[in-house]
């Protein structure tokens, strides 16, 4: 455990009263209907000790990114580059710029009973803070990389980050999850944005097959400020990626895509809690996935609207491709509206491959498994192509053409047992 | 270039082609009219073997080889081409991509070397043009959006990319307004060779001014009930299928 304050000590421990008492939520809890998290043993999992031996390197996604490197949630790199003026990127001890981060941890996501960041607050040993400060533009994204990586036994690992973007200031986080072995990541991801700050938020959780992995990730958005997310699943054995964000400021505006491939035994959650407290608030989200084999992905969205937040604009959709038989959807999208004046709308589709097409594509010659990838990969296509930092785009990309073409490895060695 | 003999075939289990019997030499066009529901679309999937369409009798011969034991991208690379009466749309795939996709397919399966970016754009601009396609059409996605009219040109300018040998024309000019018919029609014109045959499925006379076909058939009720040559398109303008269709019943 690394030197704390007394302050950040009592939130560790009030959380983990609050987390013991409770334990994991179960399946019979509401918001976790569809995902039993407790299913691969994750609660008897070990706390991770500090890494051992060498540490990985991992590219940076952009070239001239600030790249810091957590391994088994331990911050064991910070960029060394010299940062602009109110640019603070550095290690969560309470101790540095200890008056923002006494106002801004476990505040935009409260330690409630029974949630996996109640857990992550009670045990969480080490982080990241970052700092963008009042009409500071940091040109440079931030990436922070996760690595899990466990040997011969399980472990269990909670990072945590807090992201703090003043009045005016803006940046772009790329965020990344991937490792080796079996484990458990629950990681919390605190933003706050001031008024008329923006981020741009890409985040790729490409976890170890045998991972679990859990994230929830909070975003406080102050008047005029603007989020744009983009989140890609396409890794671990179980996934729950939970979103909420709060439009607390007027005119405030949240933008969240998300991408998923899932294949084999994979379950991929997507759980989004978007609340309009201010008028004018616009807040879009449009989620795909394509499910393989035994894959099972869910899509909880629930946009609130209160009272005071006229003329919100709101906006979800999920639309999901079905490759197999066995692969299977849940999706629950929910609009609560307590405002008279709004414009709000939310889908869910979820279909299989459109045989018309299908047919069109290879009555021009071209065979039936580069048709279906030509689909598949059109249908992720329109959400992948919003990222809009090139070498990020083509890096996700790059990653989610992979595992489609996995998806359709198992796939023909399937048809070719049947036939 | 191709042999139809007896052909039967059902859609959703029921009998849509009843047994129809047609020879196309090649060197020829030959038009196909009838009646709405009459089979004629049923007949151009089953020759471009969509799934779905169910032959329960009677053989085909495309160029001495068993067309139906083929899969509808090896019968494609073999010459044999669709345009379609509803081109498809398809969101997301850009016109240039899955053109480029389409003629290496076809390219490879005979032989010849791929067509890198440069080289297939300048092909694809060209073809283009000349079928009077928007350059900007090419870099959308795939019909989507597009007019009626613009989905018509669109097969067209597949047809020129392709090179095929066998061009089924499932009413290709409707939709198409009187300029664009005269372009898409010379330009399927154009591709009439002592190598190549064509089969025209049409509702007007119109386009037959400028493809000229060998032979007129006229398909009612899943059999084809009669075999004229072009007036016998003229001559149905005037008397429409009362006759056919009170047979066929
Ligand atoms: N999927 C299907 N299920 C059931 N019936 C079908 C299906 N597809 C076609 N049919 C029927 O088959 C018959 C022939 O249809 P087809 O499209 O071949 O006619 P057509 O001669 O091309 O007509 P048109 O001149 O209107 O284009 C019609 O009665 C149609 O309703
Ligand atoms: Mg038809």
């Amino acid at each position: 455990m690394i030197d704390t304050t007394p302050w950040l000590d009592a939130l560790h421990q009030a959380a983990r009263v609050r987390s013991d008492a409770a334990g994991l939520p179960t399946r019979r809890d509401e918001a976790w209907k569809y995902t039993d998290i407790g299913a691969l043993g994750v609660a008897s999992f070990p706390l991770a000790g500090r890494p051992q031996g060498s540490l990985p390197t991992v590219a940076p996604l952009t070239t001239d990114a600030l790249q810091l490197l957590l391994v088994n949630g331990s911050l064991q790199v910070l960029p060394g580059a010299e940062l602009p003026a109110g640019v603070v990127i550095g290690r969560l001890d309470g101790k540095a710029s200890a008056e923002l981060v006494e106002a801004h941890l476990g505040k935009v996501i409260p330690a409630e009973a029974k949630s996996l960041a109640a857990l992550n607050s009670g045990l969480f040993d080490d982080g990241v803070l970052v700092r963008v400060g009042a009409g500071v533009t940091l040109e440079r994204p931030i990436e922070i990389v996760s690595v899990g990586q466990a040997g011969g036994d399980p472990l269990a690992f909670h990072p945590r980050c807090l992201l703090v973007i003043e009045d005016g200031g803006a940046a772009t986080l790329v965020e990344r999850h991937q490792g080796s072995g079996r484990y458990f990541s629950n990681s919390v991801l605190e933003i706050a944005l001031g008024a008329g700050a923006s981020l741009r938020h890409y985040t790729l959780q490409d976890e170890s097959p045998e991972a679990v992995h859990v994230a929830t990730t909070g975003i406080e958005l102050a008047a005029g400020s603007r989020y744009a997310g983009m989140l890609v699943q396409t890794g671990s054995r179980l996934s729950r990626h939970e979103t909420h964000a709060a439009l607390a400021g007027d005119g405030a505006s949240f933008e969240l895509d998300g991408a998923y491939v899932g294949a084999g035994k994979q379950h991929l959650d997507n759980t989004t809690f978007v609340t309009h407290t201010a008028p004018g608030g616009k807040s879009r989200q449009l989620f795909k996935g394509v499910l393989d084999d035994q894959s099972h992905g869910v899509f909880q969205g629930t946009v609130r609207v209160e009272r005071a937040a006229q003329k919100t604009d709101a906006h979800q959709l999920s639309k999901t491709l079905l490759l197999s038989e066995q692969a299977e959807m849940d999706g629950k999208p929910e609009l609560e509206i307590y405002a008279d004046d709004v414009k709000c709308g939310h889908g869910c589709t979820v279909g299989d491959i459109d045989e018309t097409a299908l047919f069109y594509l290879r009555a021009r010659g071209i065979d039936a498994e580069t048709a279906r990838q030509l689909l598949i990969e059109a249908f992720l296509g329109d959400v992948l192509e919003k990222i809009a930092a090139e070498p990020v785009r083509t890096a996700f990309a790059a990653v989610v053409g992979e595992c489609l073409k996995g998806a359709h490895a198992t796939r023909r060695t399937n048809d070719h047992h049947q036939g | 270039m191709l042999e139809i003999r007896n052909l039967h075939a059902c859609v959703d289990g029921r009998e849509i082609l009843k047994g129809i019997d047609l020879t196309i030499p090649a060197g020829e066009v030959h038009a196909v009219m009838g009646p709405n529901g009459s089979g004629k679309s049923t007949l151009s999937y089953v020759l471009a073997g969509r799934d779905g369409y169910k032959v329960t009798e009677g053989s085909v011969l495309y160029r001495g080889q068993d067309l139906l034991a083929m899969k509808t991208e090896e019968r494609a690379c073999l010459g044999l081409f669709l345009a379609f009466q509803n081109p498809v749309e398809i969101p997301g795939v850009t016109g240039v991509n899955f053109l480029k996709t389409a003629v290496n397919a076809v390219r490879r399966s005979r032989g010849q070397s791929e067509l890198d970016a440069m080289q297939f754009l300048k092909l694809a601009r060209r073809k283009a043009k000349e079928l009077g396609v928007g350059e900007e059409m090419l870099r959308r996605a795939v019909n989507t959006g597009f007019s009626g009219g613009e989905k018509k040109r669109y097969e067209a300018l597949q047809m020129a990319l392709l090179e095929p040998k066998f061009m089924i024309l499932d009413e290709t000019d409707s939709g198409l307004d009187i300029d664009a018919l005269r372009v898409v029609a010379e330009a399927v014109d154009s591709f009439r060779s002592p190598e190549r045959a064509m089969l025209v499925i049409t509702h007007y006379q119109r386009i037959l001014d400028y493809i000229v076909p060998d032979k007129v058939h006229v398909l009612a009720g899943g059999r084809i009930v009669q075999t004229g040559g072009k007036e016998l398109a003229v001559e149905l303008e005037s008397t429409g299928y009362a006759q056919f269709t009170e047979q066929a019943a």
